[in-house]
């Protein structure tokens, strides 16, 4: 039972309440956290790569990438920061495209990114139609203070697991932990579970 | 209460509202007794939790302002006029109200005084308050890193810990700049409008000297100093960045 503060009413959300996770507020802003000055890597110096515990390391170059099957996924995000926002609308490019003919034992995947960000994630949570390589957001490329030219779209755990200014995927046997990881943050992060830091 | 975070489940616990102090109109500090807080390190921020009578809650995080060395614990809060808890911080909660919170959290934005220095803090607003901690446990650690502050307010008058950041300047543990952006008195002596390059320069400490970066405010004020200090050839891992949404609640 938690304590009762005294004359705090709250806002209820204006949306089904079972479309927000525990502990998180609907917002109709996009908020921006990072931990550091925000990356500017010119499309001719963009690549992306998956390596690690696969058969053969495969990388696109942007122009590489921007041709591959393109994809607008419709989904709802949860940052641990406590907001979330609803029906949000981007494009990018299936994980399951960039997986496809890649043969790998590896169970986890370490994100990594310009700016030497890190996350970790099952890689089965990345596969099967739940995660995206997102180039854009509203129908406009990805400004870079959200993560452009390109992040990691992972909306079912909280959105540091979304890594921005994406780079490319480490497929590893175990999991490791990544930037936040380290310093506290869930391993696994799934907002429905209110999974926020280790040990929740 | 000094001590580093510790590795565990971070539980909920129930803190006295000891004392509240305004700082400016809009901005209130809330000192808090906590028995079983693990300790921090400065720049770290804590989960607080309302709970209405229904049963419904909201939970926000706000930055630690306390030292890791000071007894009690000190937040200072800002009322966001759209916002749902802090309104009830700043307007509603008294002196013997508790408060429930879980922490420390993040372990990245915190200087202790074994990373060196010199220090560079820049704040824009609330921003000020993870560098208030820093500051303060440099001062209380008896640490001799050159430390510099530049603080981005509207006004004077939204000013917070202008008092505390005047006494460590005279003597001689701060080397303070202002730059106000609204509004200042006639005569004033310190920088004007919102931080750009030209003032970037003349603040920091040139990139040879390695300086420790903390940018903390809104997600403007942060990328235009973060950015600008790359620009000027600073290391981008060696400068470390908070940012205050809009919603911050």
């Amino acid at each position: 039972m938690s304590f009762i503060s005294k004359g705090f009413r709250g806002r209820r959300p204006p949306v089904d309440p079972a479309r927000v996770p525990p502990g998180q507020y609907v917002t109709s802003d996009f908020p921006v956290l990072s931990a550091g000055p925000t990356p500017h890597t010119p499309p001719e110096q963009w690549s992306f790569t998956i390596r690690g515990a696969v058969d053969s390391p495969r990388s696109w170059t942007w122009e590489e990438f921007t041709s591959l099957p393109s994809e607008t996924p419709k989904v709802d995000i949860h940052c641990v920061t406590k907001w979330s926002k609803l029906d949000t609308v981007w494009s990018g490019v299936s994980i399951d495209t960039l997986m496809e003919g890649v043969a790998t034992e590896a169970g986890y995947v370490t994100a990594f990114c310009d700016g030497g960000y890190t996350t970790n994630v099952p890689l089965t949570d990345l596969t099967g139609g739940r995660a995206w390589i997102a180039l854009g957001f509203g129908g406009e490329p990805l400004e870079s203070e959200h993560g452009g030219p390109a992040r990691l779209l992972v909306p079912h755990l909280y959105f540091w697991k979304s890594a921005k200014w994406v780079r490319g995927l480490e497929l590893t046997i175990a999991d490791q932990p990544g930037f936040w990881e380290h310093y506290g943050y869930h391993d696994y992060g799934d907002p429905w579970r209110e999974q926020r830091y280790q040990g929740d | 209460m000094a001590g580093a975070a510790l590795p565990g489940r971070l539980n909920w616990a129930l803190a006295d509202v000891v004392e509240l102090r305004d700082e400016t109109p809009r901005v209130r500090s809330i000192v808090l007794g906590c028995s079983s807080w693990p300790g921090h390190l400065a720049g770290q921020h804590v989960d607080v939790r309302l709970t209405a009578e229904d049963g419904y809650q909201a939970q926000r995080s706000y930055s630690i302002a306390s030292a890791p060395e000071d007894e009690q614990l000190l937040l200072t809060v800002e009322r966001l006029e759209d916002g749902e808890v802090s309104p009830y911080l700043v307007d509603q909660l008294r002196p013997g109200d508790k408060l429930e919170l879980r922490g420390p959290i993040g372990g990245y934005f915190v200087w202790r005084n074994s990373l060196g220095g010199p220090l560079l803090l820049l704040g824009g607003g609330s921003g000020i308050v993870p560098l208030h901690a820093i500051l303060r446990h440099r001062a209380l650690s008896g640490s001799s890193t050159p430390a510099r502050l530049l603080y981005s307010a509207r006004s004077l008058s939204e000013v917070i810990y202008g008092e505390q950041f005047a006494a460590l300047a005279s003597g001689g543990e701060l080397d303070l700049r202002y730059t106000l952006t609204r509004e200042w008195p006639s005569g004033w002596g310190g920088h004007r409008g919102r931080v750009d390059e030209g003032m970037l320069r003349t603040v920091s400490w040139a990139p040879e000297e390695h300086p420790l970066i903390y940018v903390c405010g809104p997600t403007g004020f942060v990328e235009q100093v973060a950015g600008g200090l790359v620009a000027l050839g600073h290391d981008p891992g060696a400068i470390r960045t908070e940012r205050f949404g809009p919603t911050g609640g």
